[in-house]
C-alpha cells in the first residue's frame, strides 16, 4: 500500500496551487516599486509611442535667403510660412551665416532664393532655387522636400495667369535644385551608428552603476563599508572610475566597428568626441548613481535604468526625427543628456564639427550632472538610519 | 577617574517609527574586559553597538567610547573600532586576502602587505588565502571576518552575535582567542545568545525591549536577582512539572534532561509548592541558579511590570 503510493506521482492539488498563487501575490504587493514599473512602462510606452512619435516629422526649422526684391519671390516667401512641413525661424543675409546655422543644427534647411529670381522667372528662364537640407537623418528630410516641390509649383499658379500662363509648363515655373548637405546619399546607418554610441553607453553604464551600489545594500557589505572611516566621495567616485574605463572601451569598440564594417565617415575630430564622450558617460553614470540611492535591490536599480532608457531613446531624436514630436515632447527631450550627446556625436562624426559648433549641446549635458550628482549626494546615506 | 573606560554612555536612546527600540541605556566597559551583551531577539543589542561605531545616529544620551565623544567623533571612533556584523558583511566574490587586503587600505594600515600576511597567518588562513570567501564555510567565514576587523589593530571590538551558526569546536577556538587578545588589552563588547558564552565574558549587559535590566559579573547578576532553585531526580517529572507551573510560588519549571529546575524569586513560597512533591520517589536538593534561569526571570517580571 505505501510502496504503492510512493511510487505513484502525487495528484495535481488545488490547495497548494492556491497557496502559491496567493504567496505570489502578497510577495507582489510588497514590492511597490516594481509593481508600478509594470503599470508605469506600459502607460509611458503607450504615451509615447501614441503622441510624441512621428514619422512623417512636420514643422522642421527653415531659414531662407533671399535675395530677390520682386514680387514673385515674396510670393513664395508667405507660401513656405505657410507650409505645415516648414517652419520659418530666420531670414539670413550671406550664404555664411545660413553655413552656420545648418553646422550647429539650429535649422534643418536653407531656402535660397537667388537674386533677380522674378525677373528670371518672367523671362521664362526657369530660375532654380537653391534647398540646402541636412540630411544627417534622411527620414526627417524626404517629405519636407516633396512637399517643397508641389508647393513651389502651386504657389506661383496665382500670378502665373493670363499673359504668364505660359510659364507654368510642363515642367514647372522654377527648377528646385535639392543639395543634401551631411550624407547626400542618404544612408540610414550613418545617422544611426553614432547614435548607437549613445544609447549603447547610456544602456549599459546607467544600469551597472546602478547595480554597483544596490549590491552593496543587498549582500549586506554596506554595513562594512559605512563602519569604516570613509567619505561617500571617496566611495562614489572609487566606483565610478573603473566604469569610465569600461564606457571608453564601448565608444572605442562601436566607433572601430562603424568606421571599419558600416564604413561610417569620420568628418570631425576623434580626440574631440573622445573628450565629449567623458562628460557623457559621467552623466549617465551620476544617473545609475542617484538610482542606486533610490533603489532598495537590484531588481528596482535595473528597472529605473529601463524607466530611464525608454524616453531616452525615443524622445532623444535616435530613433525617430526631434523635430517631428510635438513640443512638449522636445522639452522632454531638451532635458536628456542622450538627446545632446546624439547631436554631438553626429555633429562632430558626419558634420565635421568642432568644439565652437557643440559648446551649445554640451552644457546642458554638464547642468544635468550636477542635478544628479546633487540628488546622489543628498540621497547617499552616511549611516543607516 | 574615567580613564579606565572605554566604552561610558549614558541615556542611549533610539526610536524607530516612534517605538524606542533603545530606551536610556547607560553602559560602561573597561579597558581589557570582556563584556557580554545579553537579551532576547529584538531587544535592541544590534541598535545599540551600531550607535556605538557611528552607523545610526542616536535620539538622546551622550558619552564617549575610546574618549572620543560619541555622537560628534564618530570617524575617530571608526578608526579605533573593530566592528563585526551579525550577518557575514565582506565580499564574497573576492578571495580571503583581496578582502583582508581591502580592509586594510581602507583604514590606511601601515606596512599594509606585512600586515594581511601576518593576519592570515595569526587566525591559519594562510592555507586558504586565494579561496574566495563565498565558499567558506560558517566558521572560516567567522575567522575572516574576525581577521578582517582586527587587521588595523583596534583597541576596541564589538562583535555582534559573532558565533551565530558556528559549530562548537570553532566556538571554543574562536574564545580562547578573544582571551587571549583581551588579555594584550583589547576591550570587547560581545553580544550572543549562548548561556556558556556569557560565562566566558568578565562582566554582563542584559537588556529586554531596549532597557538594561542587570549589569555585572556573573555571580553579582545571580546573587542580585535572589532566585531560588531547586533540583528534582525522579519519575514523572512530566506530570509534575505542569502542576507546578500552575502554582504561584513557582516561576519556572525547566527539565534539563532527567532533571527538573524549579525557581521562584520567593524562597518560602516555592518551598511551599514543592513540599507535596517531596516524597521518598523524588530526590530534591537546593541548587544555584543558573544563568539562563536568572534570565528568563528577568524576562518575566519585566513582562508583568508593563503589563501591570
Amino acid at each position: 500500500m505505501i510502496s504503492r503510493a510512493a511510487g505513484k506521482r502525487p495528484r495535481f492539488s488545488l490547495a497548494r496551487f492556491w497557496a502559491v498563487v496567493f504567496k505570489e501575490f502578497v510577495q507582489m504587493r510588497r514590492d511597490r516599486l516594481t509593481f508600478g514599473m509594470t503599470i508605469g512602462i506600459p502607460l509611458l510606452q503607450l504615451i509615447l509611442f501614441g503622441y510624441a512619435i512621428n514619422v512623417d516629422p512636420k514643422h522642421l526649422a527653415a531659414a531662407v535667403l533671399l535675395a530677390d526684391n520682386g514680387p514673385q519671390g515674396r510670393t513664395l516667401l508667405y507660401s513656405i510660412q505657410n507650409c505645415s512641413y516648414l517652419d520659418l525661424v530666420r531670414r539670413v543675409n550671406s550664404e555664411s551665416e545660413a553655413n552656420q546655422l545648418l553646422e550647429r543644427g539650429d535649422v534643418q534647411f536653407v531656402i535660397n532664393i537667388p537674386v533677380n529670381f522674378t525677373h528670371d522667372l518672367l523671362r521664362g528662364d526657369r530660375p532654380s532655387i537653391l534647398l540646402e537640407a541636412d540630411a544627417t537623418d534622411p527620414a526627417a528630410t524626404s517629405n519636407a522636400i516633396g512637399a517643397l516641390r508641389t508647393l513651389l509649383n502651386s504657389a506661383l499658379q496665382n500670378d502665373l495667369k493670363g499673359p504668364f500662363a505660359f510659364l507654368a509648363g510642363a515642367e514647372g515655373p522654377v527648377d528646385l535644385r535639392v543639395h543634401a548637405r551631411y550624407n547626400p546619399e542618404a544612408i540610414t546607418y550613418y545617422n544611426i551608428v553614432p547614435g548607437l554610441m549613445g544609447v549603447v553607453l547610456q544602456m549599459t553604464m546607467t544600469v551597472i552603476t546602478g547595480l554597483a551600489i544596490t549590491r552593496e545594500l543587498e549582500r549586506g557589505t554596506m554595513e562594512t563599508l559605512l563602519a569604516m572611516p570613509t567619505r561617500p566621495i571617496e566611495v562614489m567616485t572609487g566606483k565610478i572610475i573603473p566604469y569610465i574605463l569600461l564606457g571608453y572601451i564601448q565608444v572605442i569598440l562601436i566607433l572601430s566597428v562603424a568606421y571599419f564594417l558600416f564604413h561610417v565617415p569620420i568628418a570631425g575630430s576623434l580626440w574631440l568626441l573622445f573628450a565629449v564622450a567623458l562628460i557623457f558617460i559621467i552623466a549617465t553614470l551620476a544617473v545609475g548613481i542617484t538610482f542606486s540611492t533610490l533603489a532598495q535591490n537590484q531588481l528596482q536599480a535595473v528597472q529605473m535604468g529601463y524607466f530611464f532608457f525608454l524616453p531616452s531613446i525615443l524622445l532623444s531624436g535616435f530613433m525617430f526625427p526631434f523635430r517631428g514630436m510635438p513640443q512638449w515632447a522636445q522639452w522632454v527631450g531638451e532635458v536628456l543628456p542622450l538627446t545632446h550627446f546624439l547631436r554631438i556625436a553626429r555633429g562632430i562624426l558626419i558634420k565635421g564639427n568642432g568644439l565652437r559648433q557643440i559648446i551649445p549641446q554640451l552644457w546642458p549635458i554638464v547642468l544635468f550632472i550636477v542635478f544628479a550628482m546633487t540628488v546622489a549626494v543628498k540621497r547617499y546615506r552616511r549611516t543607516l538610519d | 577617574m574615567t580613564d579606565d573606560f572605554v566604552i561610558d554612555v549614558a541615556a542611549m536612546t533610539k526610536q524607530f517609527d516612534g517605538h524606542k527600540v533603545v530606551d536610556n541605556v547607560d553602559l560602561q566597559v573597561h579597558a581589557g574586559e570582556i563584556c557580554g551583551f545579553l537579551g532576547p531577539n529584538g531587544s535592541g543589542k544590534t541598535t545599540f553597538i551600531r550607535m556605538l561605531c557611528g552607523l545610526l545616529r542616536p535620539d538622546a544620551g551622550s558619552g564617549t567610547c575610546l574618549g572620543y565623544d560619541v555622537i560628534n567623533e564618530s570617524e575617530a571612533i571608526k578608526r579605533n573600532v573593530g566592528y563585526m556584523t551579525q550577518r557575514f558583511s565582506l565580499y564574497e566574490d573576492l578571495t580571503i586576502s583581496e578582502n583582508l587586503d581591502f580592509v586594510a587600505r581602507m583604514y590606511s594600515v601601515r606596512d599594509r602587505r606585512r600586515a594581511v600576511r601576518d593576519s592570515l597567518d595569526r587566525l591559519g588562513l594562510s592555507q586558504r588565502s586565494r579561496q574566495l570567501a563565498g565558499e567558506l564555510s560558517g566558521g572560516w567565514k567567522q575567522r575572516l571576518a574576525l581577521a578582517a576587523c582586527l587587521i588595523h589593530q583596534p583597541k576596541l571590538l564589538l562583535l555582534d552575535e559573532p558565533t551565530a551558526g558556528v559549530d562548537p569546536q570553532a566556538r571554543r577556538e574562536f574564545w580562547d582567542q578573544i582571551h587571549e587578545l583581551a588579555g594584550q588589552g583589547l576591550t570587547f563588547l560581545i553580544s550572543t545568545h549562548y548561556m556558556d558564552e556569557a560565562e566566558r565574558c568578565h562582566r554582563l549587559a542584559y537588556i529586554l525591549n531596549g532597557v538594561l535590566l542587570a549589569h555585572g559579573t556573573t555571580g553579582e547578576i545571580i546573587s542580585e536577582t535572589k532566585l531560588t532553585t531547586w533540583e528534582a531526580r525522579g519519575p514523572d517529572l512530566l506530570e509534575i512539572a505542569k502542576k507546578l507551573r500552575i502554582n504561584e510560588g513557582v516561576e519556572q519549571a525547566v527539565h534539563f534532561g532527567n532533571l527538573l529546575h524549579v525557581s521562584g524569586a520567593d524562597s518560602q513560597a516555592l518551598e511551599k509548592a514543592i513540599e507535596p512533591y517531596r516524597t521518598g520517589l523524588h530526590r530534591w536538593r537546593q541548587i544555584a541558579p543558573g544563568l539562563e534561569d536568572v534570565f528568563i526571570h528577568l524576562m518575566k517580571n519585566s513582562k508583568e511590570k508593563t503589563s501591570q
